[in-house]
């Protein structure tokens, strides 16, 4: 086999190089060399979701990915999805809401968010109950089992799931 | 995490001649994870998200799925959601979005127990470390099998997806160094006897390629997975079934169950027992019965027996009833 | 003004102010930086040539480090070295301890305790070596491992002594009662598991040490971390601006601080130090377990004559912190023969400590399902039995009450529940395969105030900056801050900053027990007001005529721009604030009370909370956002607390069996229906000047009761031992295919 030790991903539109040691997770290359540290590191081992991101569209836990496997992807971070200047209406939601107290876990619950609603315009089924087969609802029951991958130990879940429903209501 | 080798897979080839000490990786999240732990360590890492085995195909009257076919990508598929819903089911019972959008069809067969003497190094475990021992027995067993244990181990698979697989009597497509060969879902995983630290019954040079569902045969299915919160947690026991009924009594029955052993578990007797009978509580406490008859708690995980047989006859109850229940 | 309080503030001066601020819904100022992930937390500034530390944890329960083999890493690459200096800490510091604690890490007292560093140029370099480092241990036996209250090996010593109550006779008290209680319920150990991981990164300028750490009391963390060092308090600067949670684990400085400053030092490099979520689960304060015997007398009409509350914790033998599970029985209901203990079994392992509402987080539990099995005893509604039992007096000292919203609480909170289409009867509501129940509970939390200082400047533009080292926590520390601040100056909240989080700042009170906002709200409040009488002076005007709103102030028929009035240089004022006799001559605390409906499925057991409302009552409301919010948080605490959450300990070994958020279950999204909080109109003038009390802790106080008793009324099963998990249910459920 051919060791391989360097990749190159798209992070937020602008191509990144990666080289060296491959043991480092997407996670770490994200904080620790491109200092996007709104992805935060909650647990290391895909037990929080405050990690999440996307790569081409999708949310993932990137503590449990390595950056060399990510060559030529499209990786989406909370820095990505919105600025302080320009917010998404998500974002927004999230402060209107109080979807939040101490803010760590609030950008991976932001980008999960981001990727559910996603989801559910595929119409991808999930545990919440109905008919697999069938479309989706957009029930907060839904919302809530979409988002069972994100913990928040503040315990703001009432306000994030308040924040993500009035974004469904009101698409703009 | 010990320090590895990277490569990347051109061709399956690539990942069939990793030597002793090299993974292949795939989705990564139960391997890193292990890694993370040092319970794997590897020297080498083959990448095979490159190898085109990411479809869902027609296959006869049956389905194939591709081993990097991701767990959201089969739940999401049409067909499987109306042809094998069970199978959209177990996945969608399992883990968390961001997982299953990483987790793979084939790695998830082989997704190692969450024994958590397996994964903390400090305890012995013959899983990890053949000889050591097993620090399990007689300490926290909350998540242990109650069937098929042995001396050397108590652990329990902790997937899902298997669970629906061994209902629907899949095929596990594994290419191996003789070339391709099918295996029978239910007979995938092993049972510990003396060699715990043997998941399943692939050999070196085994890669899977994919699983065949057989052709659809109707029914009712239902994935009942209970777990210690309502979502995003390991099943402690799941009742995989799929009853079809005919004049008033149950023609076809598949049932498998999680949570319960060292793989999915399958009784031919309990399904014999319950095929052309009329459905009654009364007969589905019989086929706990025969389910259960040398189940074997360990302190802690003595609730399992009684839960596993309620959730049989609450299962078949549904299953052959029309009226959906629900909280 | 203010110092010490000693006299009731009932000028309620913030009733009388102009720019509407207070209790207002505002979102939080930093909001935009926290949903953006733009707000820096601990382990996420740049320092150049910083490198990275891991910790090694011991895997005995007791014993000695013997030797440490440094060779068996030295040739991993990025090594840099490894750390295992007395100076070490052994546990992290209590709260408020102010002081070094335990140090020196070659004794080991517990299975997972932090025995060494191992530094490196990069993370995953540190990790592999901290992983390979050799190292010999000399195991001893250790005292105890396991929590077994039976056990007669168990050392068990009294603990709270000041606390313990014995007045007149219980036992007589219950053999004369009408109706009695006599039940033993069990808690388990739980830990904080805050989201961000305990993380420091330590930076030396000569010999000033600047570490950003995650902590919630800097002002006694920056004296801890001096004192282990051996260096002047003048030479330590934290910085704590976001912290990412804390719920009591980060009360005290803790062993990344410690371990970071001294490699720092030694490798003349920044060094970050964060550690692993496993080992956060090992090394950081856990709640103890408890086991309660309560005991509760009543007459025919369930007026209770007598209870007793005594309580079993553990904690390490040499660590006196435990857990105050009877703080609330104190004062909560009536009944002149009394008996409060907490004692402490000396146990080996993970330190006990606080962890969000210590004692009543568990206490209230206990005790409001005993309650309601007094309540059915009777015969009584358990609301009205707990009307019926909220004394005139403390029950003991005889010092009256500040104010208390208990009895608002149960009615208003009972008539929005729709309290009242409760079946008294179990078993007699089911849905398909669910029995449905009701249950409720009372909350109560005591009220603390601790010194705070803060300063608060008005600047020739006519802004507001507050500055304080108080630390946010999540709890709304930069929004009300700011808000008390504005509303007293009149101040619009867009040109109102606050800065927090830098010991460099007047010292405010901290995050815990629920006092940073009523205590550093103070310090703000006085300061303002100490600004305000400037103006009013500047203006000619008395200060009670002064009215201050959007930027102009007006009195006496004179009116100014409040820029104006300033001039050139910047009114500065530093507020002070200290606890005084007002803490002694009232009973002070917030009371509320839950109402929540549970099903539980009549196969399996499983329970999920359907729909939960708590009403509370916390003297004014600074932020009626940031406010329910805290309540929501807590709610979802009783969930987990009720369902779920479980440190399980190996009995034979001492170490943690479910070190992760994979197998210690927090409630996830799915857990939590939506939760209704009411929040009652009071005002509390024994308690601050803001008449505010705390209200951080309250919504956890008591909830997992109000499930308990969802989950008898449900299905019949009593469980006297939280967590609830099926288990504990399963073999007791009703036949679900009898009619």
């Amino acid at each position: 086999m051919t060791a391989v030790t360097t990749a190159t991903l798209t992070v937020n539109g602008t191509d990144r190089a990666f080289e060296g040691d491959p043991r480092r997770s997407l996670l770490d290359f994200l904080r620790l060399d491109l200092q996007l540290t709104g992805t935060k590191k909650g647990c290391d081992h895909g037990q929080c979701g405050a990690c999440t991101v996307l790569v081409d569209g999708r949310r993932i836990n990137s503590c449990l990915s390595l950056a060399i496997m990510h060559d030529g992807q499209q990786i989406t971070t909370i820095e990505g999805i919105g600025t302080p200047e320009a917010p998404s209406a998500l974002q927004s939601a999230f402060v209107c809401h109080d979807g939040f107290q101490c803010g760590y876990c609030t950008p991976g619950q932001i980008v999960s968010a981001t990727a559910m609603v996603a989801e559910l315009e595929w119409g991808w089924a999930s545990d919440a109950g109905h008919d697999v087969a069938d479309a989706p609802l957009f029930t907060e029951e839904e919302i809530r089992e979409r988002m069972s991958g994100n913990l928040c130990r503040c315990g703001a879940y009432p306000n994030i799931v308040a924040a993500i429903r009035s974004t469904m209501d009101d698409p703009a | 995490m010990k320090a590895f080798a990277y490569a990347r897979a051109a061709a399956l080839a690539d990942a069939q001649s990793v030597r002793e000490g090299a993974r292949i990786i795939a989705g990564g999240t139960n391997l890193l994870d292990l890694m993370k732990l040092e319970v794997e360590t590897p020297d080498q890492l083959m990448d095979i998200n490159h190898l085109p085995l990411s479809g869902i195909d027609a296959h006869g009257e049956g389905l194939a799925i591709g081993a990097l076919v991701t767990n959201s990508d089969c739940a999401a598929d049409l067909r499987v959601r109306h042809d094998y819903p069970l199978l959209a089911q177990a996945i969608l019972a399992g883990a968390s979005p961001q997982l299953r959008n990483k987790a793979t069809t084939g790695g998830n067969l082989c997704q190692r127990t969450r024994c958590t003497y397996f994964t903390d190094t400090t305890q012995r475990c013959n899983k990890r470390a053949p000889g050591s021992g097993c620090g399990a027995q007689g300490g926290y067993t909350r998540l242990h099998a109650i069937l098929g244990a042995s001396d050397a181990c108590i652990a329990t698979y902790p997937g899902d997806m298997a669970v629906a697989l061994a209902a629907l009597d899949a095929q596990i497509v594994v290419e191996g160094v003789a070339g391709e060969r099918m295996v029978a879902a239910r007979d995938f995983h092993r049972l510990p006897a003396d060699h715990p630290e043997q998941d399943n019954v692939l050999q070196p040079g085994d890669v899977i390629t994919g699983v065949r569902l057989p052709a659809p045969a109707g029914g009712r299915h239902i994935y009942r997975k209970i777990r210690d919160r309502s979502s995003y947690a390991f099943a402690l026991v799941s009742v995989a079934a799929i009853v079809t009924m005919a004049n008033g009594r149950m023609d076809r029955v598949r049932i498998a169950f999680g949570g319960l052993a060292h793989k999915p578990w399958h009784d031919p007797e309990v399904e014999a027992a319950l095929v052309g009978q009329v459905p009654d509580p009364a007969l589905f406490d019989r086929a706990a019965d025969i389910l259960l008859r040398d189940a074997q708690g360990q302190g802690s995980n003595d609730f399992k027996i009684p839960l596993v047989r309620r959730a049989l006859i609450a299962t078949l109850i549904e299953a052959t009833s029309n009226a959906p229940t629900g909280a | 003004m203010f110092g010490m309080y000693n006299k009731p503030d009932t000028d309620n001066f913030l009733d009388t102010t102009a720019q509407g601020l207070i209790g207002a819904p505002l979102d939080r100022p930093e909001g935009k930086l926290k949903v953006t992930g733009t707000a820096c937390y601990a382990a996420e500034y740049v320092l150049p040539d910083c490198v990275e530390g891991a910790f090694v944890l011991a895997p005995i329960s007791a014993g000695t480090v013997k030797w440490i083999d440094r060779a068996s890493i030295a040739g991993m690459p990025g090594v840099l070295g490894v750390f295992a200096d007395d100076a070490m800490l052994r546990r992290a510091a209590q709260g408020t301890a102010g002081k070094a604690p335990a140090q020196g890490v070659q004794t080991v007292d517990y299975f997972g305790q932090p025995v060494a560093l191992v530094v490196a140029e990069t993370f995953e370099q540190a990790v592999a070596a901290a992983n390979a480092l050799q190292i010999e241990y000399a195991a001893t036996d250790p005292v105890q491992l396991d929590f077994d209250p039976e056990a007669e090996t168990t050392p068990v010593v009294d603990a709270r002594e000041d606390s313990a109550v014995d007045q007149g006779d219980l036992d007589q008290a219950m053999r004369d009662a009408i109706h009695s209680v006599d039940v033993t319920y069990r808690t388990e150990a739980h830990a904080a598991a805050a989201m961000e991981p305990h993380a420091a990164m330590a930076e030396w300028n000569d010999d000033h040490l600047t570490l950003r750490g995650s902590y919630q009391m800097i002002g006694h963390n920056v004296a801890e971390l001096a004192d282990s060092l051996g260096i002047s308090e003048k030479n330590v600067r934290i910085l704590a601006p976001y912290v990412g949670g804390g719920f009591g684990s980060k009360l005290g400085i803790s062993y990344e601080a410690v371990a970071a400053a001294i490699a720092a030092r030694e490798l003349a490099r920044p060094v970050r130090v964060v550690l692993s979520r496993q080992q956060v689960f090992r090394a950081v304060m856990r709640r103890s377990e408890t086991r309660q015997h309560i005991r509760l007398a009543a007459d025919a009409e369930g007026r209770l004559t007598g209870i007793g509350h005594e309580a079993l914790t553990s904690n390490l033998p040499d660590e006196d912190f435990a857990e105050p599970v009877t703080q609330a029985t104190d004062f909560l209901y009536r009944g002149e023969h009394r008996r409060l203990a907490v004692k402490r079994a000396k146990i080996a392992r993970t330190p006990a400590g606080s962890v969000r509402a210590p004692g009543e987080a568990v206490g209230m539990q206990a005790l409001e399902a005993a309650m309601d099995e007094l309540a059915e005893r009777v015969g009584l509604d358990p609301v009205e039995l707990r009307l019926r039992n909220i004394p005139e007096r403390h029950p003991s000292s005889g010092t009256p009450y500040s104010s208390r919203m208990l009895a608002q609480a149960l009615e208003e909170g009972a008539r929005s529940f729709g309290w009242d289409r409760r079946k008294p009867q179990p078993c007699a509501r089911r849905e398909g395969d669910w029995w449905i129940g009701m249950g409720m509970a009372s909350a109560a939390r005591v009220n603390m105030m601790m010194p705070a200082k803060a300063r608060v400047t008005l600047t020739p533009q006519g802004g507001l900056v507050v500055e304080s080292d108080q630390t946010d926590i999540g709890t709304g520390s930069y929004a009300i801050l700011g808000q008390i601040a504005g509303e007293t100056l009149g101040i619009p909240i867009d040109h109102v900053s606050v800065r927090l989080g830098d010991s460099a700042l007047p010292t405010g009170a901290g995050s815990g027990g629920s006092f940073g906002a009523i205590s550093t709200g103070s310090a703000v409040l006085s300061a303002s007001r100490a600004i305000r009488k400037t103006l009013a002076s500047r203006l000619g005007c008395r200060t009670d005529e002064l009215v201050l709103r959007d930027g102009h102030a007006a009195g006496g028929n004179r009116s100014a721009s409040i820029a104006d009035l300033v001039g050139e240089e910047a009114l500065v004022e530093t507020g002070r604030i200290k606890p005084g006799k007002t803490a002694m001559q009232y009973t002070q605390a917030s009371y509320g009370a839950f109402f929540a409906e549970v099903a539980v499925n009549v196969w399996t057991g499983e329970t999920r909370v359907r729909r939960m409302t708590g009403a509370f009552g916390f003297g004014r409301v600074l932020n009626a956002k940031t406010a329910r919010s805290q309540c929501l948080g807590g709610m979802v605490w009783c969930i987990g607390s009720a369902l779920t959450e479980e440190l399980a300990f190996d009995r034979r070994d001492g170490h943690l069996a479910n070190p992760d958020l994979a197998e210690y279950h927090v409630p996830v999204h799915r857990d939590v229906p939506d939760l209704d909080v009411i929040l009652l109109e009071e005002r509390d003038p024994a308690a601050s000047p803001l008449q505010a009390k705390g209200v951080g802790e309250l919504g956890i106080c008591g909830g997992a009761g109000a499930i308990c008793n969802a989950i008898y009324n449900a299905c019949g099963v009593r469980v006297r031992s939280f967590p609830m998990t099926l288990d504990k249910i399963i073999e007791h459920l009703p036949d679900p295919l009898a009619n």
